[in-house]
């Protein structure tokens, strides 16, 4: 068992080290370089200008290079610009001294400054992960008992009313994409149009303290999406449990109905959509992407998006290598809880 | 909770008709049944797939799904009606009363469940006793069913135990709570002989101990000779032949069971002199059920306006037996007495030049010790170890073992699938061990083919029969126009004995006995001169089995084929094979003429081996071996001889040498060889096995 998350671990490192090359390489790319020297410097600045400017400040090194300081591998540059400034990577630009480390990388906690905010990026990403982390907690909290509940529901009792019904509604939500179900939920329940306005329909007060009333629309929104797939997981692995034989076996014990599903049925049916719920948490930063703009509830999507649309190479980053951290512990998660529930994975 | 005080017949089934509504139809799957089981009393119920036999006993349960009903007649337990009990009384009853044994003991068990929780469940549901008690309770019974260190067992998971093992959990868990009626559904069929016999043996003895009556349902029936007292025979849906065990077999009332029994491998049976007599035409779908006798259309007495009337044939009593009945209306005309009409007799032809020869051929794989986790240790699996033998041109060697022996491995390498580890394989003094089936000429792969054991999944379903053989033949460069390979398409369908027209259907519009033809068309289509058939008719029925192992013989005497027969049923590799090898955990421990083969002195191994398969015969006599434990694992082999864990004459061979020492070759007469260190003389005293009275072997 320790081997196997061991391999896993070497695997995930390889994998996150790809994945980042090819963000930093794509936000690396000249013309979004061009477009900072303008933006930092000045916006009437000649080609030679934008040259020196990034010269001076180590853009234009090599692509390995610069991706090796940037993890913090390589020693951070000290150049000596054409202006006469020494600039050194590690002072955030500014003349190195005496103290100034060799190394400052991802590695050594240094994440670099956000242009757009003005701030550490390890700061804003921490902040902002810890608010989408408590939008995602209750998303989860309210998509997964939800889901497992409605996949069993309609899964026990395979073509009754119950699983048509429960069945149909999963289609549906699963069918609507979140920008279209959080648009209709805030005309719904936000505004006064159908005299339902139970909901605020913007959570920027809930990143501070989050209420009932302005937290259940964005958490809804998320949650219905994710619900309705996880539940159709569930209730396809709930009837095929439920049609195998040791069920039958189980009935012809004399086990009662309630007792099969609770305690034949449910483990053995859960054992797919497990897999499944973990693989929602990617989709789920998908859909804070579009739910915190919606909502305009600046967390980590939020953050993503603003970085995004104002060339903020450094912030950038940092979102991506945290979001594919994400993705790699879920799945690790996912792999060893797999192993947890299936006994015949465990021994062999 | 027990009615002590009752004493009249456990089960008593009258006039039970149970139908399945689909949307189009309503489907009859059993009709007019009636039968009674005494307390202690076992009784049989026979029959082909789809005759209705598993439909009785999930109706005793009151378990019939969704569109199964109950549509007439009553089924009561210990004089209660089952059909008019609530959900609550019928759960009282399952499990605590009448309980069941499955099939397949794997799917039968709550895979992601402890063993001990699952039979704990039992007295618990039933009787309300505590975990602690339950526990014992189960330690218990699983000692009873002989199952080694309780203890452990109790802590596993099901995938942890072997198949024979697992067998042994469902039957204590059927017996928990000392039920007064046990429904046994094929419980063996999933199982090898050794094993099965062992599993046999535990049911007898513990419906004796616990005095459980016992409803077995098989499709053999030599097991059921073995097992009950009374016998049911059904076809279609009906019961044909109720009575006692040695009433049916050996005064036998109706058309069916007469044929059923003329249709199976008995001893004496032989390819050339008594051929096996196959029932005729195929089994009447539910829904094509033809009117009158269902058999008529079958049956060799039938009798045109009186068979065919469209009135139901009631079961009439034969006079002079007790409790034995038949559904026919001329069996008082059938002189049940006359003997056999065998059919064209043959000649055995004489077995010609060498085709093939094994030398030393051995298969090993690498394995790696735990697939998921990966780790660096690798195991080496010693599939086939020093194969050596000859086959000869128009000649039938079986090859005979339990799984697990490597037969499969064998029929892969000769096949190309796999590569031989060392040795040789000369196929007309070429050798074509180390060449991958790519890798091999079309002769050669025309001339080496294979008929698989099931028939169902082989066939491509979405491509009509003749297109498949077509296929086969284009593969191996076989006429030069389309047009000619059609003609040599439809010859085939001959050869094979099935209609032309059958050229433009599609596979799931056949019957397994008529796909099990195709299969063996396509391995024809190259002039195959060795066919591998692995195991070809062991997933057919019955009825069919004869049918397509008399059309395999015949194409063999026409065509010269050297048969490499793949078979675990010692009957029917009597019936059919020149020569026989036995195989255990990749060793050939005996190899000789199947006269040879069949009489002592054995193997160890095949002696037990003829031992356990049942012999459908009441005046056999059978010596009783059984087996201890499962088969080793090839991963994990034992030291010495392979068969030592399980062998009765170790210690007449010297217990030291059987455990360090692989035994010698050692020829016993010409042809005849086995792998033992039993010394000469204790070998010449074995007894015979099987005995056939002088009267049945003629």
């Amino acid at each position: 068992m320790g081997l196997f998350i061991l391999r896993r671990l070497g695997v995930m490192i390889l994998t996150a080290l790809c994945l980042t090359f090819i963000v930093f390489w794509l936000t690396n790319l000249y013309p979004n370089l061009e477009k900072l020297a303008k933006t930092q410097g000045n916006f009437r600045m000649s080609d030679e200008q934008v040259q020196t400017y990034l010269g001076n400040r180590g853009y234009t090194q090599s692509l390995p290079v610069k991706y090796g300081q940037w993890l913090g591998v390589l020693p951070g540059y000290v150049i000596e610009g054409t202006d006469g400034e020494t600039r050194a990577r590690c002072e955030a630009n500014g003349a190195p001294t005496e103290d100034t480390a060799t190394f400052c990388g991802i590695l050594q906690g240094e994440w670099g400054q956000s242009t757009v905010f003005k701030d550490d990026v390890s700061e804003i990403v921490s902040t902002r992960l810890g608010l989408t982390g408590k939008l995602m907690f209750w998303v989860m909290m309210v998509m997964v008992p939800g889901a497992l509940i409605i996949g069993v529901l309609a899964g026990m009792r395979e073509g009754s009313r119950t699983d048509r019904s429960l069945s149909t509604v999963s289609i549906v939500s699963t069918a609507t994409p979140e920008y279209v179900s959080g648009v209709i939920l805030i005309a719904v329940f936000a505004t006064p149009l159908f005299g339902m306005q139970y909901f605020k329909g913007t959570a920027t007060s809930a990143m501070d303290d989050a209420t009932f009333n302005n937290f259940f629309l964005p958490v809804i929104t998320i949650a219905l999406y994710g619900m309705g797939y996880i539940a159709r997981m569930t209730r396809a692995s709930m009837t095929e449990v439920m049609t195998a034989q040791y069920i039958r076996t189980a009935r012809l014990k004399g086990v009662s109905f309630p007792n099969i599903v609770i305690k034949h049925a449910l483990r053995n049916a859960l054992i797919a959509p497990f897999t499944v719920i973990m693989l929602q948490f990617p989709w789920l930063l998908n859909g804070v992407v579009i739910v915190e703009t919606l909502f305009n509830y600046k967390g980590f999507g939020w953050t993503l998006v603003q970085a995004a649309s104002n060339n903020d190479i450094e912030l950038l980053l940092g979102v991506s290598v945290v979001s594919v951290f994400v993705v790699l512990v879920t799945q690790l998660i996912s792999d060893i809880g797999y192993v947890f529930l299936n006994p015949r994975i465990r021994i062999s | 909770m027990k009615d002590t005080t009752y004493d009249g017949p456990i089960l008593e089934i009258d006039k039970l008709s149970i139908s399945f509504f689909t949307r189009l139809r309503e489907i009859p799957a059993v009709m007019d049944f009636s039968a009674s089981i005494m307390p202690g009393e076992a009784l049989g119920i026979v029959g082909e797939s789809g005759c209705g036999k598993s439909t009785v006993a999930l109706g005793v349960m009151q378990d019939l799904g969704v569109n199964g009903r109950i549509v007439g007649g009553s089924i009561k337990f210990k004089g209660q009606d089952l059909n008019t009990m609530t959900t609550e009384e019928l759960r009282d009853i399952r499990g605590s009363q009448i309980a069941m044994i499955y099939q397949e003991p794997m799917a039968s068990l709550n895979p992601a469940m402890r063993i001990g929780k699952q039979l704990m469940e039992v007295p618990m549901i039933h009787e309300g006793v505590s975990e602690k008690e339950a526990y014992e309770r189960a330690l218990e019974v699983v000692t009873d069913v002989k199952l080694p260190d309780p203890k452990r067992m109790l802590n596993s998971f099901p995938h942890q135990l072997s198949g024979g093992q697992q067998q042994r959990i469902v039957i204590a868990m059927a017996l928990m709570s000392k039920p007064s009626l046990l429904i046994l559904d094929e419980p063996t069929t999933a199982l090898d002989v050794t094993v099965e016999a062992a599993v046999v043996e535990l049911v007898k003895d513990l419906g004796k101990k616990y005095g459980t009556s016992m409803l077995f349902i098989s499709h053999n029936l030599g097991l059921v000779l073995e097992t009950c007292d009374r016998i049911c025979v059904m076809y279609s849906g009906e019961a044909v032949e109720r009575g006692s065990i040695e009433d049916v077999f050996d005064e036998m009332q109706h058309p069916y069971t007469q044929a059923l029994f003329r249709s199976i491998p008995l001893p004496g049976a032989d390819k050339n002199a008594r051929p096996l007599v196959a029932i005729p035409g195929n089994f009447p779908l539910p829904h094509e059920r033809p009117q009158g006798c269902n058999f008529g259309p079958r049956c060799d007495y039938f009798e045109d306006g009186l068979c065919n009337e469209a009135k139901p044939i009631p079961m009439y009593p034969v006079t002079g037996n007790e409790r034995h009945e038949t559904r026919c209306l001329k069996f008082q005309e059938i002189d049940w007495n006359a003997p056999i009409d065998v059919g064209p007799q043959t000649e055995k032809p004489e077995p010609g030049r060498v085709v093939l020869k094994m030398d030393n051929l051995k298969k090993y794989y690498e394995v790696a010790a735990s697939a998921l986790f990966g780790g660096g240790n690798k195991k080496v699996v010693k599939a086939n170890e020093t194969l050596s033998f000859e086959a000869r041109e128009a000649e039938t060697l079986a090859i005979v073992g339990e799984s697990g022996c490597g037969k499969s491995t064998f029929a892969k390498v000769l096949m190309g699938l796999e590569t031989a580890t060392d040795g040789q394989i000369l196929l007309d003094n070429q050798n074509i061990e180390g060449t991958p089936i790519e890798a091999r000429d079309t002769k050669t792969v025309s001339d080496v083919q294979m008929v698989f054991q099931n028939p169902f999944d082989t066939l491509n379903p979405s491509m009509t029969v003749g297109r498949q053989i077509i296929r086969a033949l284009e593969i191996f460069k076989i006429g030069k126009t389309d047009e000619d390979r059609r003609q040599r398409m439809l010859e085939l369908l001959d050869l094979v004995k099935l209609p032309r027209a059958f050229a433009d259907r599609m596979p799931r519009q056949l019957s397994g006995g008529q796909k099990q033809r195709v299969g063996i068309a396509r391995a024809f289509a190259g002039d195959a001169r060795i066919v591998v058939a692995d195991e070809p008719v062991s997933a057919l029925d019955v009825s069919v089995q004869a049918a397509v192992t008399d059309l395999l013989m015949e194409i063999q005497r026409e065509q010269k084929t050297t048969l490499l027969f793949i078979s675990h049923d010692l009957s029917i590799v009597r019936y059919l094979s020149d020569r026989v090898m036995v195989m255990y955990l990749g060793h050939v421990v005996e190899l000789g003429t199947t006269e040879q083969v069949f009489a002592p002195p054995y193997h160890p191994y095949t002696e037990a081996l003829l031992s356990a398969v049942p012999i459908a015969d009441t005046s056999v006599k059978k010596k009783h071996i059984v087996l201890d434990g499962d088969i080793p694992s090839a991963m994990n082999p034992p030291s010495g001889c392979p068969f030592q864990t399980r062998c009765r004459w170790k210690d007449k061979a010297g217990k030291e040498k059987c455990e360090t020492e692989v035994p010698p070759v050692r020829v016993l007469a010409e042809g005849h060889q086995v792998k033992c260190h039993l010394p000469d003389a204790e070998l010449a005293n074995m007894e015979p096995v099987i005995e056939i009275p002088a009267t049945a072997a003629e």
